[in-house]
């Protein structure tokens, strides 16, 4: 099978248990944390599912994170609540809509000319959130009231609530989770695997690839377009920088940093980043270094990220240990 | 006359200044094996890789049951029935045998919308990659990753990737290259098993094997047909004989 079996897939109930049971002794502090974490996990995700599972290192991804938090702010009332049942599908298909015309440009090209053109479409949507008065320009604009979810008079779901968001997050965590590992095993996840390993043998077998591509990234572009929404309720303001290079390349060191090409590498991932972002720039005003020095740490001692550490260790234990985790 | 399948007329290749393919015809047929001989750099390479669509052609048609299909991608081409293997192996290292042949029927039907099932559950796909690895020998080594094949087991993966994605052309590009005396052998039986119902161009280099089961040979020459004929005809050709020796032995990269 073209995916490798992962060992920590056990934990997976445990660790969906400790999330679901913290906001029970959490302080509000951590909840929001927490919360914030789940949500770089859901665009983590969406971005592995480019780098690690269809092969397109991907330099742009907060455009569709950014675009879709944007578009949260733009449609919601000014001074009453949105409502979810056309925020949250426009967000995440604002996301979608823009990887599908990006997409259209970027996927002509290959290796490091992707890198550079989807780094240029984003620092495009960048600039005009920045320059323009469309959303507030470089100050951004707010959210003043979150959306809710309503059924006649009844509210059901109201994002305004901290505890009830914590809990949206996790569900949307698990949806997107799920939908990725279901994704992956039907006749496209295989066939993202195969232009993953060999794009010209997947042409030569008589696949499009250029329109499994383009799936692959609209699908992308629509969940880091969730990712957005949510980051959007959580603080109540957008602001350019979540379009910018550095937001991009967060998410690329998430997964990278957790592993590529797992899924759990990338929560993981998104995990670390920014709970040691927390911790470091708590100790020092030079955070980025010491993130830096983790990083490259990391991606020297464990090429597969932080997901291959426990079969490392396993390797270590039982001796001889394969190279690659 | 045996159904004619595919075509080329006029087909040329340039690159620059130099002419890898120059006003090549010949056809294909149904149930015949068409051997394609010449020394290093003759443009046999070139040839297959035109006929794939790997590369354009700089000027000329190419023909497929009539229809021109010159501007077609390689996948396109692929869809319509034009199977191709690879003189360098070029499979997916890190699956299976299985799963290479799996995802090769796969692209008949290729259900991209059917998010929702398995792709290894699919009971017609996993027959159409059975029957290919059981037709090129692999049954064995059926669940094997592949970078872990042999050189000449990997060859016999190239082939059983073609033929399951039931193609009516195959263009096979030095089949036999890297196979021992065995693998070699039933890969011959294969190709003459496969001929009836296939339309077949052949690039190889072992003259016996070639002699063995082509119905017609065309022997290239820098870029240009030499010569094309029954295998008879080549044999006794005082030109093919002087290509040959005039330029040194042929050797096989």
């Amino acid at each position: 099978m073209p995916l490798p079996r992962n060992k920590t897939r056990n934990y997976l109930p445990l660790v969906l248990l400790v999330l679901a049971l913290f906001p029970v002794f959490g302080s509000s502090y951590y909840n929001e944390l927490i919360a914030k974490i789940m949500i770089m996990a859901i665009f983590a995700l969406s971005l592995d599912l480019l780098v690690g599972f269809t092969g397109l290192v991907s330099f742009g991804h907060a455009a569709f994170f950014g675009a879709a938090a944007y578009s949260v702010v733009l449609l919601s009332p000014k001074y009453d609540p949105g409502n979810l049942w056309l925020v949250l599908p426009a967000a995440v298909l604002t996301g979608a809509a823009v990887a599908f015309v990006v997409g259209l440009f970027v996927l002509r090209t290959k290796g490091i000319y992707f890198i550079m053109v989807t780094l240029a479409f984003a620092q495009m949507i960048y600039f005009v959130f920045h320059d323009t008065p469309l959303g507030g320009g470089s100050d951004g604009a707010f959210l003043n009231v979150k959306p809710e979810l309503r059924i006649g008079e009844k509210v059901l779901l109201d994002l305004n609530e901290p505890m009830q968001f914590y809990y949206i997050v996790l569900a949307f965590l698990v949806v997107a989770y799920v939908f990725l590992r279901v994704l992956l095993r039907s006749p496209l996840g295989h066939a993202l695997a195969g232009i993953r390993s060999n794009e010209h043998r997947m042409q030569s077998l008589g696949f499009p690839v250029f329109l499994y591509k383009l799936a692959s990234f609209v699908t992308a572009g629509g969940l880091a377009g969730l990712a957005g929404f949510l980051s959007a309720c959580q603080y109540g303001f957008v602001t350019p920088e979540i379009l910018s290079w550095h937001q991009s390349g967060n998410v690329l060191l998430m997964v990278i940093l957790g592993g590529m090409g797992t899924l759990n590498g990338a929560a993981i991932g998104a995990f670390a980043f920014v709970v040691l972002q927390e911790v470091f720039s708590a100790l020092t005003k030079h955070w980025q270094l010491l993130m830096g020095a983790v990083i490259v740490t990391v991606v020297m001692v464990l090429p597969g990220g932080l997901s291959s550490l426990p079969q490392r260790l396993k390797g270590l234990l039982i001796g001889g240990g394969n190279r690659n985790g | 006359m045996a159904e004619l399948v595919l075509s080329a007329r006029g087909m040329s290749r340039r690159f620059g200044g130099l002419y890898a393919n120059r006003d090549v015809s010949l056809d294909m047929h149904k149930g015949m094996l068409h051997a394609v001989l010449g020394p290093n750099g003759a443009g046999k390479s070139t040839l297959i890789n035109l006929l794939s669509g790997d590369l354009p052609p700089s000027a000329g048609q190419i023909l497929y049951r009539g229809e021109d299909i010159s501007g077609w991608s390689p996948d396109k081409r692929s869809r319509a029935g034009i199977g191709r293997s690879y003189q360098r192996t070029n499979i997916f290292p890190a699956f299976t045998v299985f799963e290479n042949c799996r995802l090769a029927a796969q692209s008949r039907t290729p259900r991209a919308l059917r998010i929702f099932s398995k792709a290894v559950a699919f009971p017609d796909l996993r027959d159409a990659a059975d029957r290919a690895i059981e037709q090129a020998g692999l049954a064995e080594r059926r669940d094997v990753v592949a970078a872990t094949l042999s050189h000449g087991e990997q060859r016999q993966l190239e082939i059983a990737m073609v033929l399951a994605t039931a193609p009516s052309v195959l263009l096979l590009d030095e089949p036999l290259a890297g196979m021992g005396p065995e693998e070699s052998q039933s890969m011959v039986a294969l190709l003459k098993k496969l001929t009836p119902d296939h339309a077949i161009l052949l690039v190889e280099h072992d003259m016996d094997a070639v002699f063995a089961v082509a119905d017609v040979i065309t022997v290239m020459v820098t870029g240009q047909v030499l010569e094309s004929g029954p295998p008879d005809q080549i044999r006794d050709s005082v030109a093919v004989q002087e290509a040959y020796l005039g330029e040194g032995e042929p050797d096989d990269e």
